[in-house]
């Protein structure tokens, strides 16, 4: 019995902690349980785990990934929220730490339920957990932001809903909505409910992914978020929405309904790298330049899934990298908003001499981000690139290539002005708390690690993954 | 029994047009209460074997979607002074005749849809019309409270087309009447007050701040 106590500990903690008085119980408790949770993980990655709660619960190299990266991504948040609440007025932190906590039990619910509504449950669950943590600022802008957000997301949650009904109604045999049973029974499926179940959730979750046309609301939520919260959602939630993409993806590659899927995917993938170069040139707010940067990566994420080959490995490996990098960007964003009180960069400048390891953080990052040698990304991207070549569409992967030059194009501006140009006012340097650079330089370290070297073990958990997104036919 | 959950689905529908052809909020609230009230008595009208679990079900409708939901939205509506939707993207004539189409068209998907066991040749059309009313109150109309209203019209319809399913998949329908409460919590009680305070109306159109 271990997954059930990770999802349940970390909502204990958050009732603990909103009933704690001193900040700095609230955020020992916050550290304490995200260290215990990596624990956790560390035990799932060394041994074999029964399923729990009759099936509803169990562990797979998908899901595997998906709760490593939300555990890894929020011990570093945690750390780095712990140096940002400190720099608060007073009045926060009950609702915040809560929010985070519950938040992380949610999205390890996503990733060790087997059940498809239990899924939902989670991924529901995500959305509530991290509404009023959008709402930080208590400002006009905020509250526009997460009025969207929330509109947003529980009409794509409520999509998901009725998709997961149709799933229910195609299937005729086995345990009702557990994806081992569907998956075993894939033969016996309604196949047009089953595609009509898919378009249901591929746009449910798809909604919360991010995906263009369905991503009007992350800009603005990502834009007024404050930064961890937003490397957060585009590091930890969208991977959780994306494994609820690729569960019913699964299992309608194995009921043979591949024909119908794959053109979707790309579809989706292609159109989303497209919004993303449009709206990246000219954007001048990193934030919500990530934001699109997030649509980009999403993008991709769906492109692989739906080339299929090598693109699938292409993904996951995408998974892991993009979890990673989100969350050293909007951290170092953190840090510039911190030192200079903008996002943006007319007003936030100079970073190299007012900050200078944010500086050199976000320079790299940079590069990270955009998928150059020797960083993660580069290796993840070429393999979807590859794939498109590879399975035959040489269209696809023509635009990749040039929407991708486009986007480094756009982004690069922004973040070398904000790196080098000189700072508005002069000012002295400011001393960076270890609290709020540690987390992204652990994060860089390991994007570049990726690029280099993929550890055995890792390796086995990306090909066993890619092979269950393509329906686990031949090996 | 036979007759009365058609008579019940038909029900659904003729309060889905008074929702889309009324100016008034307060109107449109008692719509979705009566709705909601009508959705309580399906599965009971649906499944009459009188089981917990179907007992259960249209009791936490009852509670959640006929007397808990509209309550809240009305005290909204005063707390807030809001009483009229002006200049919807589309207008209410345009709007009923929109809803008018989409219901012919959801019985036409609908036959499409092979669903085993489908206790009524109602319920998947009206389902699917509802689900679609609900997306234009919810694209169409300016003020937040007739956006929640829009928002709860499309579950209810995800609710009806759960009710196919209430009796394989226990648990499933239950989890819309959740997502209900999710609602209910997070959009009327944090951001509408909220929105009122920092607008001085709950005029959604005014939200536009944010672009690029």
């Amino acid at each position: 019995m271990i997954l059930l106590p990770m999802v349940l500990v970390p909502i204990a903690a958050a009732a603990v902690a909103y009933l704690a008085r001193p900040l700095s119980l609230r955020l020992g408790l916050l550290v304490g349980t995200s260290v215990l949770h990596l624990y956790a993980v560390g035990r799932l990655w060394n041994g074999t785990v029964a399923p729990e709660v009759g099936g509803w619960l169990a562990i797979d190299a998908l899901g595997l990934l998906v709760v490593s990266l939300v555990s890894v991504l929020f011990l570093v948040i945690a750390v780095y929220a712990a140096g940002f609440l400190q720099t608060e007025p007073p009045r926060g932190g009950r609702v915040f730490v809560s929010g985070l906590l519950a938040f992380l039990s949610a999205a390890t619910l996503v990733a060790v339920s087997h059940h498809m509504a239990l899924l939902w449950v989670g991924m529901e669950t995500t959305t509530l957990a991290l509404a009023p943590l959008v709402y930080h600022r208590h400002d006009r802008r905020s509250l526009e932001a997460v009025w969207k957000y929330l509109l947003l997301s529980s009409v794509g949650i409520a999509l998901a809903l009725l998709g997961t009904f149709f799933l229910a109604a195609a299937q005729t045999s086995g345990r009702p909505l557990l994806l081992e049973d569907m998956i075993a029974g894939s033969g016996s499926l309604q196949p047009a409910l089953l595609q009509t179940a898919f378009i249901f959730l591929l746009v449910g979750y798809g909604t919360k992914m991010g995906l263009a046309p369905l991503h009007a609301w992350k800009p603005d939520t990502y834009g007024e978020a404050p930064s961890l919260v937003a490397g957060l959602m585009a590091g930890a939630l969208t991977s959780c929405a994306f494994l609820g993409l690729a569960r019913i993806t699964e299992i309608t590659m194995a009921a043979g309904q591949g024909e119908f899927v794959q053109p979707l995917l790309v579809a989706f993938g292609v159109m989303s790298l497209v919004v993303a170069a449009a709206f990246m040139i000219g954007q001048s707010d990193l934030k919500r330049m990530l934001a699109y940067s997030s649509v980009e990566h999403m993008g991709l994420l769906v492109l692989g899934l739906g080339l299929g080959g090598v693109g699938r490995y292409g993904t996951v490996l995408h998974l892991v990298n993009n979890a990673l990098i989100k969350g050293l960007m909007f951290l170092a964003v953190g840090n510039v908003v911190l030192v200079t009180g903008s996002s943006h960069a007319g007003a936030a400048r100079g970073i190299l001499r007012r900050a200078p390891i944010t500086g050199i953080l976000l320079l790299l990052g940079l590069f990270a981000v955009t998928g150059s040698p020797p960083f993660g990304l580069f290796l993840s991207e070429f393999t979807i690139l590859n794939a498109a070549i590879g399975q035959g569409h040489p269209w696809v992967a023509a635009a990749m290539l040039a929407l991708l030059a486009l986007i480094f194009v756009g982004m690069a501006a922004v973040v070398l002005e904000m790196i080098y140009d000189p700072p508005l006012t002069e000012a002295p340097p400011v001393r960076e708390s270890v609290l709020l650079v540690a987390g992204p330089i652990v994060l860089l370290a390991l994007v570049l690690l990726l690029g280099v070297y993929i550890p055995p073990a890792l390796q086995r958990v990306l090909t066993e993954a890619a092979w269950g997104l393509g329906g686990g036919g031949a090996r | 029994m036979s007759d009365l959950h058609e008579l019940l689905l038909l029900g659904v529908v003729l309060t889905n047009f008074w929702v889309l052809g009324t100016t008034r909020l307060s109107s449109a609230i008692r719509a979705t209460a009566i709705q909601g009230a009508l959705l309580a008595a399906l599965p009971v009208a649906l499944h009459p074997g009188w089981s917990l679990h179907i007992i259960g079900l249209a009791v936490g409708t009852l509670l959640v979607k006929a007397i808990l939901l509209p309550t809240f939205l009305s005290w909204a509506i005063r707390e807030a002074a809001v009483r009229r939707e002006i200049e919807p993207l589309i207008g209410f004539s345009g709007s009923l005749l929109l809803g008018t189409i989409v219901v012919a068209l959801s019985f036409g998907i609908a036959q499409r849809i092979p669903l085993p066991e489908s206790e009524s040749a109602l319920l998947i059309p009206v389902a699917l019309a509802t689900v679609m009313i609900g997306l234009i109150v919810l694209t169409t109309r300016n003020k937040a409270l007739t956006q929640v209203v829009g928002y709860l019209i499309l579950e209810n319809g995800i609710y009806v087309f759960g009710l196919s399913q209430a009796e394989r998949v226990p648990f499933l329908v239950e989890l819309g009447v959740l997502l209900d409460i999710f609602v209910g919590i997070f959009i009327m009680g944090i951001v509408v007050f909220h929105i009122n305070r920092a607008f001085d109306s709950m005029d959604s159109t005014r939200l536009t701040e944010l672009k690029d």
